[in-house]
């Protein structure tokens, strides 16, 4: 197993009072799996992202990365954030090189490797432009392609297409779904749209109401190359909707 | 639409907002040559007046032409370039001081909790005070000569420059930090990779405050305690109503502030290239 | 909580170094104040009523000249902002005159307004001046023109529009400019009392070293910190009550 997610529980103490935000989580995550984090808004979804990251402490319960416990953050996961977060003072290709700078690559072979992601993301002629130069869909290519270049063996990513048009959405959903059949990652990835999720997991994740549990596994048993528009893709997406619809209506009861 | 009329009116305010349509840059050249030259013309013809009229003594109200007239021969007897040379080198000492030291002081108090609520305190505690009561204090201490006039330039500078630089690291967005961590970053490589360029721009910001401020602040210890320097040159003049002198010597403390100003804006653009949308 | 001992803490490491200097002499104990002395200076200062006559000397210059300048820089802050041709003859002179540290200017007053009261206020004024147009004029033009077309689309006039929309909605920044303006009335009257003044706090602090009574320096200077934080606390506050429409953010 590549990531083994073990009785994970987390509360957060606001005001004196302590939420349960997750608990009892168990997850094994297989190599080259991509899994997708399903449940209503405040379930715990970034949060058990973000312990798997290391930016945050479980309360109780471990998480193991090839068998060794994860302590911080570390370079063999990389993350993508829904808000971008791209170093605004670094071009697009000094971003994609930040992590292969930490470990003091030399700048040729740098250089290298970061064309090469700029080309699989489709962002080759705007390697030397400024975040604030390109719009919300470039960034996120370019947060993808400085994830990539590091080389993690895990990907972990927050609704990285949240905030995107519904059109650019499904392009870089096309994306990784093709970067995916080339770099075999473990992905960790959460969303709040059950196509998107059907269109890219392995298996997905539903998770219950807040406090969050693990409330049911799919396994999506779809070609690679998926088709949104054939019977067993709505099938699953149907399936999907009315499990996570029951949770969703529990939050406004 | 009332074009050239003095107020902007309401389509016009509809359309462009209050900063008005956007005036061609020949135009906004001539404006400013026009408002200058009004500017000066109207101080020539006062002066003017004043010495015509006799109403009273034109020695209290000299024309811009007396003005420049006494900084050229200063310049040309050469007596001018030690007070220019005493001001800056002050300067130059005092604000690098206090601009080292702040950033020596923010930069951890900003990023670590526990030396900000070492240093805060005491900071908060002093800042009220305006700094020029206590340029006595600096005056018994240290005596009239450069190190007290240094000393109190740093001390006067480094409060706003301190503060923006703690400002500067604390509100780097969290989110860049862990970008970085998981990309692999070290403390180390977090402060010289992350904090410094997220925090570059403001603290260049408060550095041009504290330039400004510099200058702002060597004045007046060089009114009470100097020989040399430009302030000396003003107060000097006080004393023998030598008015061109005077106001002479403040154009040109005017002049070197802007320019320090203009030298830290350079650097600001060179470095921030990445705020500005191309 | 922990800020208040940190100044206590602060404070004691003042008693500590001074009263230790008094045992080992390390500086001339006479330079390194105790608060115990301080603190004498203040109560003789208090009894004989120098102090007071000197507070209120130096607040009646500052509160005279800054109410001239901000008088003076709320009307044309406000004209700049409604009128380019003002605006674009304007923005030049105060670029000219401004990079000119104000106390540069000091002599002259004393030049120009005797040693008198006139002096003081007129440099006060002076000074205070130019930082509170240009940051009134700033809010003024940074009025969302979105809010006045919202406005002129449902009637306003010319008028109303100054009325109704520019002054509230500058309003916040006005009382920001206030406050800086009111901060450096303070900072450069001590400026305007070394030079030429027979009362005053600054006045009392160059007195201090005149006669060589380091107590007394320090204790004029914590007495205009004390009325520097009064008076800033005071405006904050005000601020609040006057702004609670807008999101509870600090800018001090
Ligand atoms: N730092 C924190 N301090 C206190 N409570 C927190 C903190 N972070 C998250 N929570 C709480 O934990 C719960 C889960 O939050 P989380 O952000 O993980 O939800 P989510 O599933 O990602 O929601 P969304 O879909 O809206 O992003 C929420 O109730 C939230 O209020
Ligand atoms: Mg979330």
């Amino acid at each position: 197993m590549k990531i083994q997610v073990q009785r994970v529980s987390k509360s957060f103490t606001a005001d004196g009072r302590r939420t349960p935000a997750l608990v009892d989580i168990d997850l094994d995550v297989a190599d080259r799996e991509l899994i997708c984090l399903l449940g209503p808004s405040g379930c715990g979804k970034s949060t058990l992202l973000n312990i798997v990251a290391g930016f945050l402490e479980p309360t109780s319960g471990t998480i193991l990365v090839d068998g060794r416990p994860v302590t911080g953050p570390g370079a063999d996961r990389g993350v993508v954030f829904q808000e971008y977060v791209l170093f605004p003072w670094l071009t697009v290709q000094g971003n994609v090189e930040f992590g292969l700078t930490l470990k003091g690559v030399p700048a040729d072979e740098r250089r290298r490797i970061a064309r090469r992601y700029l080309e699989l993301v489709g962002l080759v002629q705007h390697a030397q432009k400024f975040p604030v130069q390109l719009s919300g869909g470039m960034k996120q290519r370019v947060a993808i392609a400085r994830a990539l270049a590091n080389a993690p063996s895990i990907i972990l990513m927050d609704e990285p297409f949240g905030a995107l048009d519904a059109q650019t959405r499904e392009i870089l959903q096309e994306e990784l779904g093709r970067i995916q059949r080339v770099e075999h990652k473990t992905i960790l990835f959460v969303t709040h749209s059950i196509r998107e999720a059907v269109y890219l997991a392995d298996r997905v994740v539903v998770m219950t109401s807040a406090p969050g549990r693990i409330k049911q596994i799919f396994a999506i048993k779809l070609p690679e190359t998926r088709d949104r528009f054939a019977p067993e893709f709505t099938q699953y997406e149907s399936e999907i909707t009315r499990v996570v619809k029951e949770e969703v209506a529990k939050v406004h009861e | 639409m009332a074009r050239g009329s003095v107020l902007l009116s309401v389509p016009e305010m509809m359309e462009w907002g209050l900063r008005g349509p956007a005036v061609p840059r020949r135009r906004a050249l001539r404006l400013r040559v026009l408002s200058i030259v009004l500017f000066l013309g109207a101080w020539s013809l006062a002066a003017g007046i004043v010495q015509a009229a006799g109403l009273f003594n034109p020695i209290f109200l000299p024309g811009p032409w007396l003005v420049l007239g006494k900084v050229l021969a200063m310049a040309v007897q050469g007596e001018l370039w030690a007070h220019v040379g005493a001001t800056l080198g002050r300067v130059a000492i005092g604000f690098s001081t206090g601009a080292a030291l702040a950033l020596l002081l923010g930069l951890p108090a900003g990023h670590v909790r526990a030396v900000r609520n070492l240093v805060e305190p005491v900071v908060e505690l002093l800042r009220p005070i305006p700094p020029l009561a206590v340029l006595p204090l600096f005056i018994v201490w240290i005596g009239i000569g450069e190190s007290a006039k240094a000393g109190f330039i740093t001390y006067a500078t480094f409060f706003p420059m301190f503060l923006t630089t703690v400002h500067a690291v604390r509100q780097i967005d969290p989110l860049l930090i862990r970008a970085a961590q998981s990309l692999g970053a070290r403390p180390r490589q977090l402060f010289f990779r992350v904090i410094l360029p997220a925090a570059l721009p403001e603290i260049l910001t408060g550095l041009r405050l504290g330039v400004a401020l510099s200058f702002f602040v060597i004045v007046i210890s060089e009114f009470i305690a100097a020989e040399q320097g430009l302030g000396f040159l003003i107060n000097d003049g006080r004393s023998f109503f030598l008015v061109p002198q005077m106001l002479g010597a403040a154009v040109l403390l005017g002049v070197l502030g802007y320019a320090g100003n203009a030298l830290v804006r350079l650097v600001e653009r060179r470095v921030a290239r990445w705020q500005q949308a191309v | 909580m922990t800020r208040g001992l940190a100044i206590l803490a602060t404070l004691a490491l003042w008693a500590g170094i001074s009263y230790g200097n008094r045992a080992v002499e390390w500086m001339l104990p006479a330079l390194l104040p105790t608060p115990g002395e301080v603190v004498r200076v203040f109560l003789d200062s208090v009894r004989d009523g120098s102090l007071v006559t000197s507070v209120t000397t130096s607040l009646v210059r500052v509160a005279e000249g800054f109410g001239l300048a901000a008088a003076a820089a709320l009307a044309l802050g406000v004209l700049v902002g409604v009128s380019t041709p003002v605006r674009l003859l304007v923005e030049p002179i105060i670029e000219f005159v401004r990079p000119i540290p104000p106390l540069a200017f000091l002599p002259m007053f004393l030049v120009w307004f005797g040693l008198g009261e006139a002096s003081k206020v007129a440099f006060i004024g002076y000074t205070t001046f130019f930082p509170m147009f240009v940051a009134v004029a700033a809010s003024v033009l940074r009025v969302d023109p979105m809010l006045l077309r919202a406005a002129a689309s449902l009637g306003a006039t010319r008028v109303d529009l100054i009325r109704r929309v520019i002054l509230p909605a500058a309003l916040p920044g006005i009382i920001v400019a206030l406050r800086l303006g009111f901060g450096l009335a303070l900072f450069v009257i001590v400026g305007a009392e070394f030079m030429g003044a027979d009362a005053g706090l600054g006045h009392l602090i160059m007195e201090g070293r005149t006669f060589f009574n380091p107590a007394q320096i320090v204790m004029g200077a914590l007495v205009l910190g004390l009325l520097g934080s009064a008076a800033n606390a005071l405006l904050v506050a005000a601020e609040r009550s006057l702004f609670r429409w807008r999101e509870a953010r600090a800018t001090s």
